[in-house]
């Protein structure tokens, strides 16, 4: 069992999370993910890992609440125990010997994108950060960004943050003016990745996506997490998350992660009906 | 007085018609009159020829003379000298090709129904037997055991009841590996896997769930924090898919895959936590037992037509003829001398068919077996929605990758010395891991004799 430190809500649908996880905390690196079940019946999902602290032996997830699991993941309160928690997996992103890197993160996406800003920063890469959402109200992880890039880009779909326009708009923005990076990195809803490889293949420009497939036991067995990279199938827990954004065929990637949406719809609708039974129960 | 009878006492069985929309046991097990019965038509043969085929050589006849005399605990403890999961061997064993193919009463007529009898034993065992086992004196000793299959428990039973410190380290929230995750319940009863577990856990025997060996911690880390030896029992690894195009379609699932849904993760239960698809029409392709599994989850899914899609004749079929049988008499149909050469798509991305060859069978390949030839022009294909792909498992990269100095053969399976010693000294290796896939036996007889090894190492540094 795992027990939740710390819990907070950093908008109305994303929730962060310290978790007790002394071995994963040791291992972690920025980019690797964690697999973990809420309860004894629960699912399995994978998580990417948000933040660490070795010393402290904790590990930070940050989710949004998208069906029954991650809204029984943020039904749990401080002190509680989550079931299962295990991780580090997946390999890390690679951040070595790279001098200057624009990060791209969209929505919840950004809970990835930040412990990889953050490690380039401390090793002395110059860092660009581009992140959207959709409006104000959803940002998270404002301050954290600022505090390691070099540049800050802030975007909102509707104006009511930064600029209005999408991550792209920007990234070409900064491209044309003359920034030359050695590396894209870019983390957040497939389509947002797609797009932004598409983009900075027209500049020729490396591009690392992060992928979050559907997964199971997230070590090499079931091959759930598959993805059409540069042609050759590859299995995003072992050989991943991270791949060339230029080689993935996104497109699929967004369909296979539609592929139980019905499911998942009918899944949370119980557990809401359920929920306001026993709230009506107990008034 | 033996009994002559030239056959052997059929399993009781669920009717097809009534189990193909259930999981419960679909074999239920010798009463006791007729597990007398069968008892007697054992010979008790000097020689014991049944013995040599068994991979952890249990001494047979002495455990069938043990039922005649309605010792049954008695016989239990003869099996359970040689092994650790008697009520997972009576159940999933091959025995025709094994200690069975060896019974002298098979010479003429059938052999005597040597697995039957130990279900038999070990199943009037666990309902009868409420005594608590004492552990063993501890030796001092720790050994870590990787996995918790087949394999994994035998060499972490072999070496508690000899007094070893072991600890097991599984990788998912479940312990039993393959036993868990692969055989379904129809078959191997979880309970009976759990059951299993606990025996080993009142033995001394320590488990620990969600450690990912490789990636928690490595090999040379737990060597360091104090285990002297080390078995890898990690299995098959990741499953292979054909390389044709639309295996990464919505409704493609590899065996494991759709396997650990149903098996580990129970998403056959009404208002479980973990999705499958409700097809109508699946195809399995593959023809050994994990295809036969797959199928007939497929059939008790709902599906109203399952097909095995083999590219070979049904003699050369791996699954074992009990289990093409059942999968028959549950209405699975038999494409064989089939090879999909495409899945196909809608447009929304989801399978709609396959797309096959008919075949015909050329000249013998290396494995002895007459190599399957497309017949030109004869393509056709299936309405389907849903397509398994059963052919096999490469090993996992994960342990080789993290432990230095760790051979492996080109295919990537662990190179091992008869003893199951690695090229590492202290590091031992079976099952899956070393052999690619295979059956629950052989896994069990590789983690006996690296159990063995192992004690023998430790005794003489």
């Amino acid at each position: 069992m795992f027990r939740i430190l710390k819990k907070e809500e950093l908008n109305p649908t994303v929730i962060k999370m310290v978790i007790c996880a002394d071995r994963v905390a040791k291992k972690a690196e920025p980019g690797q993910f964690i697999i973990l079940r809420v309860d004894e019946e629960g699912e399995r999902i994978p998580l990417t890992i948000a933040d660490y602290d070795r010393d402290a032996g904790t590990v930070t997830i940050i989710f949004q609440k998208v069906g029954a699991t991650t809204d029984a993941l943020a039904a749990k309160n401080e002190g509680e125990c989550i079931q299962d928690f295990v991780g580090p997996l997946g390999k890390p992103t690679e951040t070595e010997g790279l001098k200057k890197v624009a990060v791209i993160g969209g929505g919840v996406g950004c809970a990835i994108a930040f412990p990889v800003a953050k490690k380039l920063h401390e090793l002395g890469c110059c860092v660009h950060s581009v992140v959207g959402f959709r409006s104000k109200d959803l940002v998270i992880l404002e301050n954290d960004f600022d505090s390691v890039s070099d540049r800050f880009v802030r975007m909102s779909d509707d104006g009511s943050w930064g600029e209005k326009g999408l991550v792209t708009n920007a990234l070409r923005t900064l491209i044309e003016s003359g920034e030359q990076y050695d590396e894209v990195i870019a983390i957040g809803p497939v389509i947002m990745m797609k797009f932004v490889a598409a983009l900075t293949k027209e500049f020729g420009i490396r591009t690392v996506v992060s992928m979050n497939p559907i997964m199971i036991d997230g070590t090499g067995m079931c091959g759930c997490c598959r993805l059409t990279v540069g042609g050759k199938t590859k299995f995003a827990c072992v050989d991943g998350p991270d791949f060339d954004g230029h080689e993935v065929d996104f497109d699929e990637a967004m369909r296979r992660g539609a592929m139980y949406r019905d499911f998942e719809k009918k899944a949370r609708d119980e557990n809401c009906n359920l929920f306001k039974k026993e709230v009506g129960h107990n008034a | 007085m033996p009994n002559m009878s030239l056959k052997k006492h059929e399993m009781p069985s669920q009717s097809p018609d009534i189990r193909k929309s259930n999981y419960s046991e679909v074999a239920l097990g010798y009463t006791e009159e007729i597990a007398l019965d069968e008892a007697e038509r054992c010979l008790n043969c000097k020689n014991m020829p049944c013995v040599s085929g068994c991979p952890v050589g249990i001494e047979i006849p002495r455990f069938i003379r043990k039922i005649c005399e309605k010792d049954y605990e008695g016989a239990y403890g003869v099996i359970s000298e040689a092994s650790s999961l008697p009520a997972v061997c009576g159940r999933v064993c091959p025995q025709e090709t094994q200690c069975e193919s060896k019974c002298v009463r098979g010479i003429k007529g059938e052999p005597v129904g040597i697995g039957r009898l130990e279900r038999f034993v070990a199943d009037r065992h666990n309902e009868t037997f409420t005594e608590h086992v004492t552990p063993p004196e501890k030796n001092g000793h720790r050994v870590a055991v990787i996995g918790s299959g087949p394999s994994g428990l035998t060499c972490a039973g072999d070496l508690a009841k000899k007094g070893y410190d072991v600890t097991v380290f599984e990788a998912l929230h479940t312990p039993g590996g393959v036993l868990v995750y692969g055989i379904p319940e129809f078959r191997l009863p979880k309970s009976i896997v759990s059951r299993e577990i606990s025996s080993l856990k009142e033995m001394g025997v320590k488990i620990e769930t969600n450690m990912v060996i490789g990636k928690v911690i490595s090999i040379d880390e737990l060597m360091e924090s104090g285990f002297e030896a080390v078995f890898i029992g990690t299995g098959a690894g990741l499953p292979r898919f054909m390389g044709i195009p639309g295996e990464n379609l919505c409704g493609v699932y590899s065996a494991n895959e759709f396997l650990t849904r149903i098996n580990l993760m129970k998403a056959y239960k009404d208002g479980s936590s973990t999705p499958i698809a409700r097809s109508r029409s699946v195809a399995v392709v593959g023809g050994g037992n994990v295809a036969m599994d797959a199928a007939r989850c497929a059939k008790r899914l709902g599906a109203e037509n399952v097909y095995i899609v083999y590219r070979r004749s049904e003699n050369e079929l791996p699954a074992r003829a009990e289990e093409v049988e059942h999968a028959k008499e549950e209405g699975i149909v038999f494409r064989l001398l089939t090879n999909p050469t495409e899945i196909l798509s809608d447009e929304k991305g989801n399978v709609r068919g396959i797309k096959c060859v008919e075949m015909e069978l050329g000249e013998p390949d290396s494995s002895g077996r007459r190599s399957p030839v497309v017949k030109q022009g004869s393509d056709f294909e299936i309405p389907l929605d849903c397509v398994i792909m059963a052919i096999g498992t490469s090993p996992n990269p994960l342990i080789k990758s993290t432990t230095e100095g760790l051979e492996v053969t080109k295919h990537g399976g662990i190179v091992t010395d008869g003893n199951g010693l690695t090229s590492r000294t202290a590091i031992y290796a079976g099952g899956d891991a070393v052999t690619g896939a295979a059956t629950v036996i052989l896994a069990m007889g590789a983690g006996k004799t690296a159990a063995k090894a192992i004690d023998e190492y430790i005794q003489q540094k």
